[in-house]
């Protein structure tokens, strides 16, 4: 009894120590990263193909889901705001939440699942197939080579593409809204525009988005790294970010949330 | 894939996600016709400002031409303070009323100013005289209660 007590507080602390040691890591290598930032700019060809694939083969999943999330907040908007008799403040709803929650939570969401496991993948393989310390070993530094462009990518694609989903998520609302249920077309466009404040929503959303361009790519890359060299910890490195990076986000938007829109 | 296509593909993805900004900033976000010019302050006391908040638009006619900065309520007189910052193209006559209205039964409470006919104009940090409280729907219909049932004791007399 006593002994198994024991044993159980030793894992409890072990497990503790070893969550603490990998954070402190993480913070370390961001911090790492952030000082190759030079050499991610200097060598542009390799960002510019990181954001080819994080953010170009993204377009697709993200203009799609934006759509389909615009429209279907544009029906359940209006069957809520039609019972109060509200049905024009329609644009502003489906607007406000896609410029300030769904557009940076979801495309984030999406960008973890879409860009973050490869990024994770990737540099998790070339570590298994070392070939990352083959470029240590001719002088090449692999955080300046590999993890600063993919870095640097993943954060310019993220507010690119939340942008993409909140503007297509509008399109979507307004298919709905105005195409299909009938509502004024005026009145959609004018209502959004006299409650949406540039400064309020568009750039809290523009800040968030960029936060979790940050989170996002950080915990891809660390994970990457940080790979166990084997075909099953590449895997499992893979599930962890998106895993982690969803769970990331989420925190990071009820923080944020509560800092930009605590009510007047 | 060779470079120049991916230098393509990435110009256009940055353009477009560009242009999904501007989209937002300019047809949802209205950045042209809300001015961030500074505009002056006034004041107004109200007796019971209802749901008014701050941000809230002051209008003229009908026409926005300022908002509501700040709201707080005066130690002595026991009155809410509206701070009004109003556009610096718009000046008012000293003996405007500012009223507090909704527009709709449910809709959007906002500060309406109605010009007098005074020669002389608020300047930055006047206070308006005239105010006009907001209509609190309870105690109307409370009122109109009182009235009913006391024009029906009449009756019965």
């Amino acid at each position: 009894m006593g002994r198994g007590l024991l044993r159980l507080l030793e894992r409890l602390g072990a497990g503790t120590r070893k969550a603490v040691t990998r954070l402190g890591f993480a913070s370390r290598f961001f911090v790492a990263v952030l000082r190759h930032t030079p050499a991610a700019f200097l060598r542009a060809p390799l960002t510019l193909r990181e954001i080819y694939f994080a953010g170009v083969l993204s377009l697709v999943i993200i203009l799609m889901s934006g759509l389909f999330v615009g429209m279907v907040l544009g029906l359940q908007g209006y069957d809520i705001l039609s019972r109060y008799g509200s049905s024009e403040a329609l644009g502003t709803m489906v607007t406000l939440s896609l410029v300030r929650e769904l557009g940076p939570v979801v495309a984030a969401l999406l960008f973890a699942g879409r860009a973050g496991s490869a990024m994770t993948a990737e540099i998790g393989l070339m570590k298994t197939t070392e070939q990352l310390l083959a470029m240590e070993m001719m002088a090449v530094d692999p955080l300046a080579r590999v993890v600063a462009p993919k870095f640097w990518g993943g954060v310019i694609s993220m507010p690119f593409l939340a942008a993409l989903f909140s503007a297509s998520g509008v399109f979507g609302g307004y298919l709905v809204g105005v195409q299909l249920l009938g509502l004024d077309s005026g009145a959609y466009w004018s209502n959004m525009q006299s409650a949406v404040d540039f400064r309020i929503d568009i750039v809290n959303g523009f800040i968030k988005s960029l936060v979790f361009g940050i989170i996002v790519t950080w915990i891809a890359v660390f994970e990457g790294y940080d790979t166990k060299p084997t075909a099953v910890g590449v895997s499992s490195a893979t599930t962890r970010t998106v895993v982690e990076a969803s769970l990331a986000v989420l925190a990071a938007d009820f923080v944020l949330t509560v800092f930009m829109f605590r009510g007047v | 894939m060779s470079r120049i296509a991916i230098d393509v593909w990435v110009g256009i993805f940055v353009a477009i996600g560009l242009g999904a900004m501007v989209f937002l900033s300019l047809k949802a976000g209205n950045l042209l016709t809300t001015s961030n010019a500074p505009g002056y302050r006034l004041e107004a006391a109200f007796d019971n400002i209802g749901g008014l908040k701050s941000r809230a638009p002051v209008k003229a006619a009908g026409v926005t031409v300022g908002r509501v900065e700040n709201i707080t309520l005066d130690p002595i007189t026991y009155q809410a303070v509206a701070i009004l910052r109003i556009d610096r193209q718009y000046v008012f006559t000293k003996d405007t009323i500012a009223s507090i209205l909704t527009s709709g039964l449910l809709g959007e409470v906002y500060v309406g100013l109605d010009v007098g006919g005074d020669e002389e104009m608020l300047a930055d940090g006047n206070r308006i005289g005239k105010t006009q409280s907001a209509m609190v729907l309870e105690k109307l219909i409370g009122q109109f209660m009182l009235n009913q049932a006391s024009s029906l004791a009449s009756e019965k007399k």
